[in-house]
């Protein structure tokens, strides 16, 4: 395998919750994802899979150990500066779309891209439309995210996740809501993101089908990496 | 980095939430409007009030009036040392003429001080106008009528014949409307008046006046200063008072402190002389000032609501928000801006309102000493309502808005 240029980094990452007692929930998490990698983290419930996510997103600052994103220090950076580079770095798409219900489909998708400002209105309404169309709801765009079927505002919620064409996209079950034909379209999307424009996805999945088919599965238990290239023989 | 376009996402996302909740918008604009309403009408009449009070005094009060205070007499020995022999005193009232000495040239330096407008002297008289048996008490005041006038517009105040004749009617009479309907005299007719030297003069009514003040209208008139001297039996170097008006009459009790040190005679300024009247005005200042307050900070609450309820119910929107990159400021702005947007829909209705209260409510008439309600469009209160009404909206929406920025988006990702 050739040098891989490595986004996503931890070096160590713990992390404690203290409430309703002190208990340590995840522990010496040492992981690395690269760039163009389709990876999923699987392990059974209540494992830390979801707690591990919130840390990687920048949202969870309260841990111990290190994370890099794209070869920057993230640990120890101000609420505002983490803000900013999510808002370029990372797209994200969660078992609920939390679309705003009061915009429409192609509003929504813009939002992120809005708030960065690389690109003029103009600009970020036709990427918007582009990002629609890629996931096939072109003709969704201007209806209000609220009068969409579940599946169709799950794509409209990656599309959004994919507005700045970020470096890393991370889900926490991201087809956990879905029914097979729509896991099926999400996971093509994926892998499509993957392959044509070396995005990065780190997935949490229950979906054994789902990580088979990525390109690497990391299993966790009790807050612990227990295999960092799972293979469901 | 900078980013290269702004755009103005956070003003859209307020827009939308507002938009939502036109009802409940609606609703929060309103209680604005009936505060700013009531606040800026509220003030408005206590600036009216106020005006017409200062008015009133100064129909007959000067801003300054520097005169001879009564003094009370000194023990002839000092109090001896505790324990031994004392001295027993009867403090009283030294029996001397309350006369201000050498007035002219108090008149001359006061003249030459800064932003003194006029100085006038005075003496006044108490006096009784005699009609056929009946007598009736009043206060005759002696003056230089044109300086007179200058301080105290007395002309803006006749109703009949003319101000000026007292210049040349040496015995001249500018008497008050009661006492000449209770006389039964027209301008014109003399009436004879006693003083209390028990001096008789006849009197030629000049002219009439109306202060609308109903004690001057039953007692008051303006004669020649010089007759008030002889009503006096002294000479024209006596002089009780010597009034003065100054540029900033709010700032009168400064002027009469430097007039007292100047002079070493006791200058009183207008406020020390209506005491109660300046007491009622301060209790009445108060009184509005709390409740116009209490309205506006209600309808601060009407604003506070709205958010609060807008931030819980939008909640999720804040959680995702975060997550993309929406900073702490950003969240703040939308919520903040929402605020603002109710406020100022709410504000400019309510200037209005008040606009339309101010203008009927002028056109009442209350009668009394009063006449038409004095209330009229205040600038100043508009301007103050409007930045109070700005600051109260600001922080219900500021305070809710900084709960939101504050928000753990992954508590909310994992419910
Ligand atoms: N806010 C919290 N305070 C205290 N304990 C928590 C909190 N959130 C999660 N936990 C605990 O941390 C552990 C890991 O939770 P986490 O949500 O990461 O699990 P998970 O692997 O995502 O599970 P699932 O597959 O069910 O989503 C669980 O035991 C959970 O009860
Ligand atoms: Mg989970």
């Amino acid at each position: 395998m050739s040098a891989q240029e490595i986004v996503l980094q931890t070096k160590n990452v713990g992390k404690y919750f203290y409430d309703p007692e002190k208990f340590r929930v995840l522990n010496n998490i040492s992981i690395q994802a690269n760039k163009g990698e389709f990876l999923t983290l699987i392990g059974k419930s209540g494992s830390g899979k979801s707690t591990l996510l919130y840390l990687l997103s920048t949202m969870d600052t309260d841990y111990d150990g290190e994370i890099f994103i794209d070869d920057i220090k993230v640990t120890g950076m101000h609420q505002n500066q983490l803000a900013a580079l999510r808002n370029e770095k990372i797209g994200f798409v969660f078992q609920f779309h939390y679309l705003l219900p009061e915009f429409s489909c192609l509003k929504n998708v813009m939002i992120p891209a809005l708030r960065l400002g690389n690109y003029t209105r103009k600009e970020i309404e036709e990427r918007a439309y582009k990002k629609l169309e890629m996931l096939g709801l072109k003709d969704q765009a201007l209806k209000p995210a609220s009068k969409l079927s579940g599946g169709q505002q799950q794509r409209v919620a990656i599309a959004r996740a994919l507005i700045n064409d970020p470096k890393i996209i991370m889900g926490d079950e991201p087809t956990g809501n879905l029914d097979s034909k729509n896991t099926q379209i999400v996971f093509d999307i994926f892998k499509q993101l993957t392959r044509e424009f070396g995005q990065t996805i780190v997935a949490v999945t229950h979906d054994n089908d789902f990580a088979e088919h990525s390109d690497r599965t990391i299993v966790m238990q009790d807050g612990v990496i227990i295999d960092q290239n799972f293979k469901v023989s | 980095m900078k980013p290269k376009h702004k755009h103005n996402i956070s003003s859209e996302i307020s827009i939308s939430y507002i938009v939502t909740k036109k009802k409940l918008t609606m609703i929060a604009a309103l209680g604005v409007t009936l505060g700013i309403a009531i606040f800026v009408f509220m003030n408005s009449m206590m600036k009216g009030f106020d005006r017409t009070s200062t008015e009133g005094i100064f129909k007959t009060v000067p801003h300054i009036r520097l005169f001879k205070d009564d003094e009370t007499s000194k023990p002839l020995a000092q109090q001896i040392q505790k324990g031994e022999e004392t001295v027993i005193v009867n403090p009283r009232i030294v029996p001397e003429n309350n006369v201000l000495v050498n007035p002219n040239s108090l008149i001359a330096l006061l003249q030459h001080q800064d932003q003194v407008t006029v100085v006038t002297p005075q003496v006044n008289t108490n006096v009784f106008y005699n009609s056929g048996k009946s007598q009736i008490s009043g206060l005759s005041t002696g003056v230089n009528i044109a300086e007179a006038d200058r301080m105290f517009n007395i002309r803006s105040y006749v109703v009949e014949g003319n101000m000026d004749d007292l210049k040349s009617v040496q015995n001249g009479i500018l008497l008050v409307v009661g006492i000449a309907q209770k006389m039964n005299v027209r301008t014109g007719d003399n009436i004879t008046i006693t003083s209390s030297r028990n001096v008789i003069k006849v009197m030629k009514v000049v002219g009439l006046f109306r202060t609308n003040n109903s004690v001057t209208d039953k007692s008051r008139s303006y004669i020649n200063i010089s007759l008030a001297q002889q009503l006096l039996q002294k000479n024209s170097s006596y002089i009780t008072d010597i009034n003065v008006n100054v540029t900033e009459f709010d700032n009168a009790a400064d002027y009469a402190a430097r007039f007292s040190k100047l002079t070493g005679y006791k200058a009183e300024d207008w406020k020390a002389a209506n005491e109660t009247l300046m007491a009622a005005g301060k209790m009445r200042k108060i009184i509005i000032t709390l409740i116009s307050f209490s309205i506006l900070l209600v309808a601060g609450f009407g604003i506070y609501n709205i958010l609060n309820m807008t931030i819980s119910q939008k909640i999720n929107d804040i959680a995702i928000l975060k997550a993309m990159g929406f900073k702490g400021g950003d969240v703040i702005r939308i919520f903040v801006q929402q605020a603002l947007i109710i406020g100022m829909i709410g504000l400019a209705i309510g200037l209005l309102l008040a606009t339309v209260l101010v203008n009927v409510l002028a056109h009442v008439y209350v009668g009394g000493d009063i006449g038409y309600f004095p209330i009229r469009f205040e600038p100043s209160m508009y301007a103050r309502g409007f930045l109070f009404g700005f600051i109260i909206t600001f922080f219900a929406g500021y305070i809710p808005a900084r709960k939101a920025a504050d928000v753990d988006p992954v508590s909310i990702f994992r419910k």
